[in-house]
């Protein structure tokens, strides 16, 4: 319950804190923390505009998409402290696949428009989350590989880091976890959420046209996704440092605030990259991803 | 009195099909299979929840001598798998081939249903017979009948074609077989299934193949068995086949028949007696190049029934993937693994039978209402066709291994098997199960870019094509035999300890101590129903929260956003199966062979003229290796032609040489 508390406060802060920083960062004042709600908030009052080509797959995607990043949320535990709500061997593949669940709801509701832009989205998404889930997969066989258990809570307790070997794959997987988390919720470098030119969007063109309360579901679960990796990070850090429950929390949240400020960064400073060599840059994420897996065989001593 | 009479009046009485008039050719099928139904069923059930195993002597005993026929435990799980797709096809039948009643004769359907019942029966009784002659025969009747029903177009060239290329590649698989068999029987002195625990053991074994004996043994009977199942490259037969026969026939070809190659590979396990790592380890990676090749392929298809024919062979790749994790686990004494990997490859069996199937009968209600396979002239039939589009859907969340589905339920059975084995093997095993998972998870991935698109371009988005007959929705027996099936797709992904009880009982034949990890891995896919609950509830709230929102404020509709200009044709400017695929044909083209035809603009071209563009694909397997190794033997074979020269007298001497020759080798002492 704990863990789920911490991920609605991170979420609650993410998207603010992402703009507030880009803001600072290129010299101007910058929205509220909370702006990015407010907005929100306004979406959920609005009327709703459909396409009369769409039909039911259309009106419930949105509802899928939030319930199953909901769904997710619920297995991800607090540290070495509290498992998640939900908890059992192997959580984690009913994690990864729930939220391909929902996603797949999302795109062929992208298809449902019968929009040329969107079909496009569409296919970019598909093809850049799939290119992605061996990356992710590796991560975690690392992780079981080095804790010797298969559910979320146990593998975050039984993570033990000794030395700075550990440390080094301690930094590489949380590397690979940002990453992952940008290019699954279609961030810098891969997808450019500030663009305005339909041709270049990913997720953005995906959603043209959803409208009112759909919309402010979906940049809800947008942040609640973010929040979610960002658990998943701080999950990994907090255990190793041997702090004290409420201190634990605390830097649960903190965590989260690093994490939105390195993105607000690395989106200040970096540009989206051209569209064919997205692939590459995500593959190389799993080229990364067996680097980790081989230090945990040096960690273990196997080889 | 043998128990087994019943199934041989049964068997005769399928002559009656010949002799009822048109209407009633389905009708009477069904009540054949029905009763063969109620008591095959009743045979399996003693034998999977009683452990009585019924025994008979077979009726091919004149020829082959005494040979018995058992119903185990394997036997019924495959009678129980067979049973419910064979009954939904024929359901199926019923409306699909209505409209084939104007227009084909008496004797064609009757020869189509008599073929459906029969290849019912061989099926029933490959998974029975014991005896190798007996296996044989009834192995062959099941390509027989199956051929037939493939062939039921056979006004088109290209389907006879087809349905003669399978028969052929059927009888390459059926000759490993035979050759199997005479090993068999060379080794332990009769040949049957019985006998090759003996064989597998045998010194002779040993002195013929080597120490590794067992591997190369085996690796006969897995050609055999594997040209029907489909393995990577054995499958060449799978993507031209499927798509030629009537949709019933390729539902329960694709849900069942090739896992009767599944159920061979599975029987010849039983008895090996050593090399369990080396056996493992190579299904584990054909079934790996299965799963991805087959995936691969599936995406740029634009034939859905041809898609859906590539899937077939990912998803034996992941039943593969299954069986061989369990070989391994076996040969390391890893209970869990053994135990997690026969029963995930073991439930996939099921489950692919049930949502290939599913997806099938959707995509012959497709052709049937616009008389198209081409994903490119289709488009936008969720609205005329609204309760196929439904089935297709949740056969497609499926076949992707989502959850809260059947497809989810055994994936995570062998991922589990997977992760629970990492940590305590050694580098080369570690990597290979970082392989398994990976590759797993890729092929999840590509399924998902698959069906998104077969979906969303069949389905959805607005018709690419105006047709003649405008698509209306399927017949009610086509839906009611669909609606069965998907609810034990759901069934399986909410509840699967229902289901897993009984796999168990079968995995016990291969891992006799794993009792434990199943009692645990069902408190685990318990909980895994509870979070599909949690998930359907928050949908549930969610929806009714928006119904509430949306009641007080404006809904309205509208044309899609079309970035300022809405005037053109809006079916011009979808995605199309081509388009979607395009990025990802660029990303694999090493693997995935394709081209296209397209003239770009040149400078000179002001006012450009209408431009075709043209895309195909190709499997580079079959055209290296099938094909080129038919071109081979045929070249070989014409250097042979020299002797055929038409002249009576030379055809006279060719005995004559051959009398000498016998006779010299004799005087010689060479034979």
């Amino acid at each position: 319950m704990i863990s789920l508390l911490l991920i609605f406060i991170g979420a609650l802060i993410f998207p603010g804190l992402i703009s507030i920083t880009k803001a600072k960062l290129s010299g101007k004042k910058g929205p509220g923390i909370f702006q990015p709600y407010k907005d929100i908030l306004r979406l959920l009052k609005k009327g709703s505009v459909y396409s009369s080509t769409t039909s039911f797959v259309f009106q419930v995607a949105p509802i899928i998409y939030m319930a199953s990043v909901l769904g997710a949320i619920l297995m991800i535990p607090f540290g070495n402290f509290k498992q998640g709500l939900i908890s059992f061997e192997g959580d984690f593949l009913m994690f990864a696949y729930m939220l391909a669940f929902g996603k797949f709801l999302m795109i062929i509701s992208a298809l449902d428009t019968g929009s040329g832009f969107e079909g496009m989205g569409a296919n970019r998404e598909a093809l850049y989350s799939m290119l992605v889930e061996p990356a992710f997969f590796i991560v975690l066989s690392s992780v079981v590989m080095l804790s010797g258990y298969t559910s979320f809570y146990e593998m975050f307790t039984h993570f033990h880091v000794e030395n700075y070997v550990s440390w080094l794959y301690v930094a590489i997987s949380v590397y690979l976890l940002i990453q992952i988390t940008l290019i699954e919720n279609s961030r810098l470098p891969v997808d450019d959420p500030k663009t305005h030119l339909e041709l270049t969007m990913v997720h953005e063109v995906m959603v043209l046209d959803n409208s009112g309360f759909d919309l402010g579901l979906i940049q809800i679960t947008g942040a609640l996704k973010f929040a979610m990796f960002g658990a998943l990070i701080g999950n990994l850090v907090i255990p190793p440092m041997h702090l004290g429950f409420e201190l634990s929390a605390l830097a649960f949240v903190v965590i989260q605030a690093l994490f939105a400020i390195t993105v607000g960064f690395m989106e200040s400073f970096r540009a989206r990259l051209k569209m064919i060599y997205n692939p590459q840059f995500i593959l190389t994420l799993s080229g990364i991803a067996l680097i980790a897996f081989f230090a945990v065989f040096f960690i273990t001593k196997t080889i | 009195m043998d128990s087994f009479v019943p199934l041989w009046v049964l068997c005769i009485s399928a002559i009656l099909i010949f002799t009822v008039p048109n209407n009633f050719k389905h009708t009477i099928s069904l009540a054949l299979v029905a009763i063969t139904i109620a008591f095959t069923s009743y045979w399996a059930g003693l034998a999977l929840f009683y452990g009585f195993e019924l025994q008979g002597l077979s009726p091919f005993s004149m020829i082959s001598g005494d040979s018995p026929i058992v119903v185990d435990k394997l036997s019924a799980f495959f009678i129980l798998v067979v049973n419910f797709t064979v009954l939904t096809g024929l359901l199926y039948a019923k409306g699909y081939l209505k409209s084939y009643l104007k227009t084909k004769n008496k004797h064609l359907m009757s020869i189509h249903y008599f073929s459906y019942v029969w290849l019912y029966f061989s099926m029933l009784l490959v998974t029975m017979v014991r005896g190798g002659l007996d296996f044989l025969i009834v192995w062959e009747l099941m390509t027989i009948s199956s051929f037939l029903l493939v062939i039921f177009d056979s006004e088109k060239e290209d389907i006879l074609k087809t349905g003669i290329n399978y028969l052929i590649q059927m009888h390459v698989g059926f000759l490993f077989l035979l050759v199997g068999f005479l090993f068999t029987g060379e080794f332990s002195g009769t040949i049957s299934f019985d006998s090759m625990g003996v064989a597998f053991s045998s010194n002779e074994l040993f002195e013929v193949f080597g120490s590794h004996g067992n591997f190369w043994l085996f690796l006969i009977f897995f050609i055999g068995f594997g040209i029907k199942a489909g393995f990577i490259p054995l499958h060449a037969w799978l993507p031209h086949a499927h798509p030629a026969a009537p949709s019933h026939v390729s539902g329960v070809m694709s849900g069942v028949m090739i896992k009767m190659g599944i159920y061979g590979i599975l029987r010849v396990l039983t008895h090996l007696q050593s090399d369990w790592m080396e056996v493992g380890v190579f299904i584990l990676i054909i079934s790996i190049l299965s799963g991805l090749y087959g995936v691969m392929m599936a995406i740029v298809q634009h034939d859905l029934k041809k898609l859906l024919a590539y899937h077939s062979i990912e998803n034996i790749g992941i039943i593969g993937i299954g069986i061989g994790l369990g070989l391994i686990g076996i040969a390391t004494e890893n209970h869990p693994l053994a135990v997690l990997g026969f029963g995930g490859g073991i439930l996939h069996i099921l489950n692919h039978s049930l949502f290939k199937s599913l997806l099938f009968y959707g995509a012959g209600s497709v052709y049937k209402s616009t008389h198209t396979r081409e994903l490119n002239s289709l488009g936008g039939l969720i609205k005329s066709m609204p309760k196929t589009a439904i089935f297709f859907l949740l056969g497609a969340l499926a076949i992707c291994g989502l959850p809260p589905f059947n497809g989810f339920v055994s994936e995570f059975l062998i991922y589990s098997g997977l992760f629970k084995s990492l940590s305590s093997a050694n580098l080369n095993m570690s990597l290979m199960f970082l392989g398994g998972i990976t590759s797993l998870a890729l092929i999840g991935g590509l399924a998902i870019f698959c069906f998104t698109k077969a979906f969303g371009v069949v389905f959805l988005g607005s018709a690419r094509c105006e047709f003649p007959i405008k698509p209306v929705e399927a017949d009610g027996s086509m839906l009611f035999s669909k609606l069965l099936v998907a609810v034990v797709i759901v069934m399986i992904g909410v509840l699967p300890n229902l289901f897993l009880q009984p796999i168990s009982e079968v995995v016990g034949m291969f891992v006799t101590s794993g009792g434990d990890v199943f009692a645990k891995t069902m408190h685990t896919t318990s909980q895994v129903g509870i979070i599909s609950g949690i998930f359907i509830l928050v949908i549930v709230v969610l929806y009714f929260m928006r119904k509430k929102q949306q009641s007080t404020v404006a809904v309205e509709y509208g044309p899609t956003w079309g970035c300022g200009y809405t005037g053109a044709d809006p079916a011009v400017h979808q995605y199309t199966a081509t388009s979607y695929a395009d990025n990802y044909k660029q990303l694999t083209k090493p693997v995935v062979g394709s081209e296209t035809e397209y003239k770009s603009f040149s400078e000179e071209e002001i006012f450009a003229p209408a431009r075709s563009f043209v895309s195909h694909s190709h499997d580079k397997i079959e055209d290296n290796i099938i094909n080129k190794g038919i071109a081979w033997i045929l070249k070989t074979m014409e250097r042979f032609a020299v002797l055929h020269t038409g002249k009576v007298q030379h055809y006279l001497i060719y005995p004559l040489v051959f009398i000498l020759t016998l006779f010299l080798l004799t005087l010689l002492n060479i034979i």
